[in-house]
């Protein structure tokens, strides 16, 4: 006779429970897309089993840029200024390369008021995962355009947006970013993988996540709706992961799907879905977004994906170590030091 | 040829020229020598190479034991427009700007006409020969020089000869003012170390034009130097890279910045330096310099890296400062280290970005929107450059806050004699950081929580390795545990809280340096690059019209209680500052009780040269009825 024993309850590698990877409660509106995203965070940080102290969550201004308050609790978090999150987490990422680096971004906080430090983010290709969470509005000055809503798309007051919208992707593919992607905030399973793939990425990972806003553009005319999602939403590619620690052995077609070997060892499998699709192929990258945003797509997947550039903190040949904690020894020269520039200013 | 003097009294002044009876009052002034007290200017065009021999000049006197300081008056322009540059050797050791100019070297053409008219009478002018200047003055000694001719042949390269042309007139210089040929070799040799090739054809050409003044000047004129022993162990550093060597030996780690005149030659000397001296053995640097795309980000990563433990800095000037504002209310509010130095220059907006001024006090005092202050440091000398940049970062970190060092143009880009910088003894001061072992003995912590009722409360660094070091920095209203709140209790303890922190700032940052009879009513306050004109227009003062002065020179805000004691111990205090707005005096109104505040006068220079002394002198025999 079997007997019964008190379930062990379910854990990651590290033997964490997913509840160590949760945040505070979210004050966001109930059903906005940025809690989805928070939990995709939660579980992406849990399954790949990253220990939270090892991770910094940053952010600017906007409802996106609360969130980092809401997952992984134990980590340190930094809620910047409006568009400025950029340049804090560079500073972090130079004090301390030993750390895992997520920042959470909004539509206005990147692409207008942040634009310039986004740009050199990218340009730099720090080891970080960027993610706007995309709705095409200011939701906490209540619902103004941002500059990723679509020509044509409508607010719920009835203005009409009458400027071309700017594509984050297409703009971090130019500017060096090596990892793009998009995704929704509703397809659970492609941002999963994403999200899981970012994390063993060591440069630069820009996701752009539609995420839309429940209070101020959920309506017919807007083009960041759940409903326009679902219809509009085109994946370029399948997105699949295999985190290094689990040995499973995929089948897949080499015919149809890119194996990406990432610099911890995982695997992530790119299933063609679109003709001429090649993550390798930066120029084919921004043609396949400029095709599909003619024909009313919103392309998701992995657009853009490059292992081998190295990242900025690898170009600044620092010493292993975090510069935040090296002794004084190594950071204040030796009284001799002083004596050579000094004679040599006499 | 100290009979050469002697020799001029009934000769005409232009060389070679006898021209008696038009230069009595030259004459009359070529009688008495003026030994190593006397002021050069040198004019050119900027891009025509002249920083190099005003260098060897400045070094030459320097060499031979005489007090000497030279301030580079540069135009905002990459070449072809005027510059001037003045070396004043000073036995009394005074390294002010001298207003009046004792020996013109005319060589820009465009400006000669007005250079020579602006000279007080009994001076001297070097100028090209073609130039013809004397016709302007009849009571200025003139020394027309073939500088093309002699060029020519000194430099048979012919586009090396803008260049050469530089070392002509030290050459000239030299002679006159009797330079010693060996220290001036010394010099020319130190100034081009690395390029054998270009320290010989200098070197030659300093020899012509000596050779050419030894045999075609007869001395008119009363200026020469007399070897001292002033200088000796003395070094000559420019401010900006006594900060930079402060900033290496305080153990910086992370420096960011965005190219701004007067503040780029911080963080390039700094490379400098870094590169140097901050490599280990296996190649690898402990240091990160980021060139960011403007000052937001500069200060950005900053913050960024106190907030994950570096000791951070970035370096700019007023129009930086402007942009930084929003992100250091953020850092006075959540608290983090991190250093910033201002190297004032003249605005608002670009205003003179090439000259100087002290217009940045009360902007930086109080940077950013809400309740905001700051911390920050004036050094006054090179040597301080060198030591406030150690104590800002120990401030920044000690306090977590960010701390400003206050230099300015004159400062931070002219060569300054010191002695010999002084190695630190105390250790860094790393502040109130908690590590995963403390919280496993505290069982966890409160980020803003004032434990040790000093103000300060204890922090973690990202990546501590305990499930209870994280916190959450955010801009908006927050409690003790560093949690969102909008509650006005909490917010009211948390603003008072940081002021309290700023009252124990007030204990720890550099207290004022005081110079005082105990008998004089009239005190004088002043603050940075001010000091140097303060400190010889007392000795005028007390020379000229027997008036002792006493002197406060502050060296950091927020204010020190030896600076209310001093207010209060005399009937009138003078404000000595180079802005327009009186910005040093109007912190001081704000510290001071009201009874006290109404002693305060103002003496303001801010015309985009450095103060003089005779300016300040001036206005207080004005003020003071004498």
């Amino acid at each position: 006779m079997a007997t019964t024993t008190a379930p062990n309850p379910k854990v990651n590698r590290l033997g964490l429970p997913a509840i160590d990877y949760r945040g505070s409660k979210t004050t966001l509106c109930a059903g906005c897309g940025h809690n989805a995203i928070s939990e995709r965070i939660i579980d992406a940080f849990y399954e790949m089993g990253v220990k939270s102290e090892r991770v910094i969550k940053l952010s600017g201004i906007g409802c996106s840029s609360k969130s980092p308050a809401y997952f992984l609790s134990r980590s340190h978090g930094f809620n910047s200024v409006h568009g400025r999150m950029p340049s804090v987490a560079t500073g972090a990422l130079l004090a301390n390369k030993t750390v895992q680096a997520i920042g959470v971004s909004g539509d206005g906080d990147t692409v207008s008021i942040g634009m310039g430090q986004f740009a050199h983010l990218m340009r730099r290709n720090l080891p970080l995962i960027y993610i706007i969470e995309d709705n095409g509005v200011y939701g906490l000055t209540k619902g103004q355009f941002s500059a990723t809503a679509d020509l044509g798309s409508k607010l719920k007051t009835g203005v009409i947006n009458d400027l071309p919208a700017i594509d984050t992707c297409a703009l971090a593919i130019q500017l060096g970013a090596t990892f793009v992607g998009r995704s929704f905030s509703g397809d659970k399973k492609q941002l999963a993988a994403m999200l899981k793939a970012a994390i063993a990425h060591k440069g630069t990972v820009m996701l752009d996540v539609i995420s839309p806003c429940v209070t101020f553009n959920d309506h017919e005319g807007s083009t960041k709706s759940y409903k326009y999602m679902q219809e509009h939403e085109e994946a370029i590619s399948e997105v699949g992961f295999v985190p290094f620690f689990e040995d499973i052995a995929i089948d897949y077609d080499a015919g149809t799907t890119y194996d990406v070997t990432m610099h911890d060892g995982s695997h992530l499998h790119l299933r063609k879905l679109h003709e001429g699709y090649d993550p390798k192929d930066r120029v084919a990258a921004v043609k396949a977004l400029m095709e599909s945003h003619d024909r009313g797509e919103v392309l998701t997947g992995v657009f853009y994906i490059d292992t081998e550039k190295p990242n900025f903190t690898d170009l600044l040949n620092m010493v292993d170590e975090p510069l935040a904690t090296l002794p004084q020894a190594r950071t204040r020269p030796s009284k001799e030091v002083l004596a050579d520039v000094m004679s040599k200013l006499t | 040829m100290a009979t050469g003097h002697a020799e001029l009294d009934s000769a005409g002044v232009e060389a070679g020229q006898p021209d008696s009876g038009t230069q009595e009052e030259a004459s009359q002034a070529a009688r008495k020598p003026v030994i190593n007290d006397f002021s050069i200017q040198v004019a050119t065009v900027n891009g025509s190479g002249s920083q190099s021999a005003n260098i060897v000049l400045l070094r030459s006197i320097f060499g031979m034991g005489i007090p000497v300081s030279g301030k580079n008056l540069f135009p905002s322009n990459i070449a072809g427009l005027p510059t001037w540059y003045t070396i004043r050797a000073s036995k009394q050791g005074y390294v002010a700007r001298k207003e009046e100019i004792d020996v013109l070297i005319a060589l820009n053409a465009e400006t000669a006409k007005e250079d020579i008219l602006a000279l007080p009478a009994g001076s001297v002018a070097i100028y090209e020969e073609a130039a013809n200047l004397k016709q302007y003055r009849n009571d200025v000694v003139c020394y027309p020089v073939p500088f093309d001719k002699l060029t020519a042949a000194a430099c048979p390269e012919a586009k090396l000869r803008k260049l050469v042309k530089n070392m002509i007139y030290v050459g000239v210089v030299a002679k006159l003012i009797s330079l010693d040929l060996k220290v001036v070799e010394t010099a020319v040799r130190r100034q081009f170390a690395k390029k054998q090739k270009a320290a010989d054809l200098n070197w030659a050409a300093i020899q012509a034009g000596y050779d050419y003044a030894e045999q075609s000047i007869p001395k008119q004129d009363p200026f020469v130097l007399e070897r001292m022993h002033a200088t000796d162990g003395k070094i000559i550093i420019d401010g900006n890279a006594a900060a930079a060597l402060g900033a290496m030996f305080a153990g910086v780690t992370v420096v960011t910045w965005y190219p701004i005149t007067p503040s780029s030659s911080v963080v390039e000397q700094l490379i400098g330096y870094l590169k140097e001296y901050r490599v280990e053995p296996d190649g690898k640097a402990s240091f990160a310099v980021v060139q960011a795309e403007d000052e937001l980000a500069a200060v950005g990563m900053v913050l960024g890296a106190g907030w994950a433990g570096a000791r951070s800095m970035t370096a700019t000037s007023g129009p930086g400062i402007s942009l930084m504002a929003e992100f250091v209310g953020l850092g006075y509010f959540t608290e983090l280290p991190g250093v910033i130095f201002d190297i004032q220059r003249v605005g608002p907006s670009t205003g003179l970005p090439t000259r100087t001024a002290q217009g940045d006090i009360l902007s930086v005092a109080t940077l950013s929107h809400g309740d905001t202050k700051h911390v920050m440091l004036l050094p006054a000398s090179v040597k301080e450059c060198f030591e406030f940049a150690m104590a800002a970062f120990d401030l920044a970190e000690r306090l977590q806050t960010p701390v400003f060092v206050l230099s300015d143009l004159d400062l931070g880009m002219n060569n300054w004699m010191s002695e010999p910088f002084e190695y630190p003894e105390k250790p860094l001061d790393r502040g109130k950081v908690l590590t995963a072992d403390d919280l496993k003995r505290l069982g966890g912590f409160a980020r803003y929580k004032d434990v040790d009722g000093d103000g300060i409360p204890y922090r973690t660094l990202p990546g501590t390795d305990h499930p209870l070091a994280a916190y959450f920095v955010r801009g908006s209203g927050h409690n003790e545990r560093a949690l969102y709140t909008e509650k006005p209790d909490e917010y009211q303890n948390l603003m008072e809280r940081l002021n309290r922190k700023f009252e124990t700032a007030r204990t720890l940052v550099p207290a004022p340096v005081i110079t005082q009879t105990g008998k004089s009513k009239v005190g004088l306050i002043a603050y940075g690059t001010s000091d140097f004109a303060v400190t010889e227009s007392r000795d005028q003062m007390k020379k000229e019209y027997g008036v002792e002065t006493d002197y406060l020179r502050i060296r950091a805000y927020p204010f020190t209680h030896e600076i209310h004691e001093f207010v209060a111990s005399h009937e009138r205090v003078y404000i000595i500052e180079q802005n327009r707005d009186a910005q040093m005096l109007s912190l001081l109104k704000l510290d001071l009780p009201a009874v006290e505040a109404v002693k305060l006068r103002s003496i303001r220079h801010f015309n985009g040269l450095p103060i003089d002394a005779r300016s300040v002198t001036n206005a207080l025999v004005i003020e003071e009825n004498l």
